[in-house]
């Protein structure tokens, strides 16, 4: 008797260049228009035999929040899959495999776990045809709707004709074929899908289309993994729509081109990754200095330097908080899910001409990378707020950075007939007439700095606040930002169940800071746990900063990585249930080991202390 | 025809006395009259050093920005509003130094605008360091026992990366500089005007007379600025005698031409904001 699940996860490995993603895309793609939610994440979980590659498909009746820890169904596209994971896979479930390229042994799986070998030659008369053939044999074992997926091989082999459909279409019925008649039904089956088609993407794609509804027509980059796919994005869907992409010699020109084009008045971005946006660093100051309104992405991969190029970490955050010399108004936005990504796009192309500053979005491999299913974004009736426009003449004294209450001064464009200004980098004065050296004047340096920094307050007034979620009487505060937001959610149902009250504070705003209200969350508060994908706890350190409330206890993970389900729950529950008195500091790392030779120091354990000191 | 003083700014250069940059704003301004291309529909873009200075001098839209990537911001801004007449100023430090990346993949873009490059051989704003074209041997502030490095050659430089317009001028010959500026501005594609701008406190070297000495125009010995080769064996005369003028000029489609969102199009800062084309991209997603 098969059990009916409300979830069940199925995991693509392989080599770098098996074509895991895009079997992986189409499985999930499949899936989610039957109607079930999905997360799917790619982890990379080593490269010591070189480039190998596994897909995490988490499959829900339900809105499922991770990729999730479990592992029901198996495709191991080469040995070393199997030996990895093949101990992993539930019983009920099943391990799916091409019998040209191994042989599996019952010894390499676990109890109650069918061993299907595919013999793709003998099916399918070609190896190319490996993944599509495994596909149907896995659609076929878990009784879901053949239809899905055979549109999508009908969409993806279009361009290359009927022959490469019908080829590609033989293989995938000759696999489901073959499970039929030979393979037992799986043992660990979902349940149906509300059949709502959901649309399924990541948060790269995300924040492009957010900036293609706010009416972004140009976009910069230098390409940077993992920021590309957001440079890809737009050049399939933005060039058609008038969003003009250049691709440019360096991040620096990058930022500089987006900052002429928003002096000019056109809706600019540039996206990049940690070591691109270290070169933009200087150019963020002079967008603040010349009041131009610039959206900058940063989508953080493991550092530092080069670091993990194709890992996830949010180990930016001060980077991007500390970029560029002196003081200046700017936002940073990090979204925490792909909702945000959309929304935030907007939002901070809105702040960014209204405040005439940069505005800072900092998300991560794990947000830009995933493939998850939402509920659809608001594209009809979008906010545009441009802020103050000047567009014609008014008298012959139009001041570009006239001294305001709010700090904003109404801003003319190049082209404007009678309101001619220069813009410039060093201090200058209502005007825009250079006062740094020769003409220099204190006190008017000292009022155009005013000017500038008070339109942080009215910045500030407008950003959505932080908010506690889940119940106000909670023993303990999960504190996180950005992309772990979802693990949390996760870890508070998952403890929920244990009759455990956890409550989130996941912060979306960084800067301007909400310090007030997060002070007042905070001070309720009975114990609280930092949740960080890095190594030193940067939003933790912003927190004491801004409110000088410490968090109590912390959780990292710098291995490159997101977060595993269970690694939240197990130290949410543990403090939970010990309430230690001191501070605590807990790493965690992806259970891959490490070689028995390796240096055999551990962390001392750290107290109070040292804890609040990391 | 407009008037030269329609260009003159408010504010008054502080270069120093004898500056050779006076008498590229000059020729600038007296190009952009001779062109009758109104104050504001130009956009002049600088970066940082002496030089740099300008766009505050001149009655024009104006963006100062950081050392060295004026090329870029110049670039954005042009792709942004291609109806505007963009001009990016600077010296050799800013774009022969750390702008030159900048320089030469602006060259091969070809993006319609035009770089006057006020070239001094010498750091000005920082009083008197070795820059990029200081030549070989000469003792500055920061080279106490004379260059190591070879001059770089500006002009062999952006006939490499392929600028369509390629000319050199003298700030002491300012009706010729004048010419070379509006056939910069004129020219459909992007344009590199060197100008030998003398520093007279800090270059004592490459001083008025030495140029008067040696410069000699192109034009005046019948060159072929269609003539790559030509071009280029004139870019490497140096020495007793050195050419300004018009090395060498092409017509090639500009940027703008050929980019498909451009192309033909309504300039991207006037392209309305809000869309109506979201609901096709949403159902790519399903």
């Amino acid at each position: 008797m098969a059990q009916m699940a409300t979830e069940v996860t199925v995991w693509i490995g392989g080599a770098a260049g098996d074509g895991i993603a895009s079997a992986g895309e189409s499985f999930a793609k499949a899936c989610s228009r039957c109607g079930y939610h999905i997360f799917a994440y790619n982890s990379y979980q080593s490269v010591i035999r070189g480039g190998h590659v596994c897909m995490h498909i988490r499959i829900g009746t339900h809105k499922v929040y991770t990729q999730g820890d479990e592992l029901d169904y198996l495709v191991a596209l080469n040995q070393d899959t199997l030996e990895r994971y093949g101990k992993r896979v539930m019983p009920g479930g099943a391990v799916f495999y091409n019998t040209d390229k191994f042989q599996a042994k019952p010894e390499q799986i676990g109890k109650n776990v069918q061993l299907i070998g595919v013999p793709i030659m003998e099916l399918a008369g070609n190896q190319l045809m490996q993944n599509t053939a495994l596909m149907g044999a896995l659609i076929q074992v878990l009784a879901l709707d053949p239809a899905g997926i055979r549109s999508l091989i009908k969409e993806r082999f279009e361009k290359k004709g009927d022959a490469i459909v019908q080829t590609n279409l033989n293989a995938f019925d000759k696999g489901m074929e073959f499970a039929k008649t030979k393979c037992q039904p799986g043992g660990i089956r979902i349940g149906s899908g509300d059949s709502k088609r959901r649309p399924l993407a990541g948060g790269n794609p995300l924040i492009g289309f957010g900036a293609l509804a706010a009416g972004c027509r140009f976009y910069s980059a230098y390409p940077m993994t993992p920021a590309s796919s957001l440079l890809h994005w737009l050049v399939r869907y933005g060039v058609k729509a008038g969003l003009l992409v250049k691709q440019c010699e360096d991040e620096i020109a990058a930022l500089n081109m987006a900052i002429g084009a928003g002096h000019v008045g056109v809706r600019a971005m540039t996206g990049t990754s940690g070591g691109g946006f270290a070169l933009m660093t200087e150019a963020i100051g002079e967008a603040a200095m010349t009041e131009t309104p610039v959206v900058i992405v940063e989508v953080q991969r493991g550092g530092p330097s080069t670091g993990l190029p194709t890992k996830t970490e949010q180990g930016d955050f001060f980077q991007v908080f500390g970029a560029s010399q002196g003081d200046f108004p700017k936002a940073i936005l990090a979204p925490r899910t792909l909702t945000e990504c959309y929304t935030m796009a907007i939002e901070a192309f809105n702040l960014s001409e209204k405040y005439q500053c940069p505005i800072l979005i900092l998300s991560d491999l794990y947000l830009a990378e995933r493939l998850e299913t939402f509920e659809g974004v608001q594209i009809t009736n979008v906010p545009i707020e441009r802020g103050e426009m000047v567009t014609q003449a008014n008298g012959d004294h139009y001041r570009r950075f006239l001294d305001t209450p709010s700090g904003v001064s109404p801003r003319a464009l190049p082209g404007t007939a009678g309101t001619i200004f220069t813009a410039a980098t060093d201090e200058h004065d209502q005007h825009g007439i250079v006062i740094s050296d020769v003409f220099t004047n204190p006190g008017i340096r000292a009022k155009m700095m005013e000017k500038r920094m008070r339109k942080i307050s009215a910045m500030a007034k407008e950003l959505k606040p932080p908010q506690l979620e889940g119940p106000a009487d909670a023993e303990l505060t999960l504190v996180g930002w950005g992309s772990t937001y979802q693990v949390l959610l996760e870890t508070q149902e998952v403890l929920a169940k244990e009759n455990l009250k956890v409550n989130i504070l996941c912060l979306a705003t960084l800067w301007p800071f909400p310090a007030e209200q997060v002070r007042k969350i905070l001070e309720k508060c009975k114990m609280t746990l930092s949740v960080e994908n890095n190594y030193s706890g940067q939003i933790v350190k912003l927190i004491r900063m801004e409110t000088g409330i410490g968090i109590q206890h912390h959780l990292r993970k710098y291995d490159g990585e997101p977060f595993e389900l269970h690694q939240v729950v197990e130290r949410a529950r543990e403090i939970l249930k010990t309430k230690p008195k001191e501070s605590t500091l807990v790493s965690v790392v992806s259970d891959e080991g490490v070689p028995a030779d390796f240096s055999p120091i551990e962390n001392p354990p750290i107290g109070a202390e040292a804890a609040r000191q990391h | 025809m407009a008037q030269v003083k329609e260009y003159i700014g408010k504010v008054k250069p502080d270069w120093c006395p004898g500056c050779g940059d006076f008498g590229v704003l000059n020729a600038l301004q007296r190009a952009l009259a001779d062109l009758d291309i109104a104050p504001h529909n130009v956009l002049v873009v600088s970066g940082i050093g002496c030089s740099s200075n300008l766009p505050g001098f001149i009655n024009a839209y104006g963006f100062h920005g950081l050392h060295g990537r004026s090329l870029p911001v110049a670039s954005g801004a042009k792709l942004g509003n291609h109806g505007l007449t963009v001009i990016a100023t600077g010296g050799d430090g800013d774009g022969y130094g750390i702008g030159v990346g900048h320089f030469i993949h602006t060259c091969r873009r070809n993006i319609d605008m035009t770089y006057i490059v006020m070239d001094n051989q010498i750091y000005g704003l920082t009083t008197g360091q070795a820059s990029p074209t200081t030549e070989k041997d000469i003792r500055t502030k920061s080279t106490p026992e004379g260059t190591i490095e070879l001059a770089l050659n500006p002009i062999a430089l952006a006939l490499t990366a392929g600028a369509t317009y390629v000319a050199r001028g003298f700030s002491g010959e300012n009706l010729h500089l004048a010419q070379l500026m509006r056939g910069a501005i004129e020219h459909k594609g992007f344009a590199l005007v060197d100008v030998f701008s003398p520093c007279v406190t800090y270059n004592k070297h490459n001083t008025y007379p030495w140029f008067r000495e040696r410069v000699y125009k192109l034009e005046e010995e019948r060159h072929d600025p269609s003539d790559f080769r030509l071009a280029m064996e004139k870019a490497y005369e140096w020495g007793a005698r050195i050419p300004i003028g018009l090395f060498y000029k092409v017509e090639r489609p500009t940027y703008e031409d050929e980019d498909s969102v451009l192309r033909g199009g309504i300039p991207l800062a006037k392209q309305p904001l809000e869309r109506t084309d979201l609901a096709a991209v949403m159902e790519d997603f399903i």
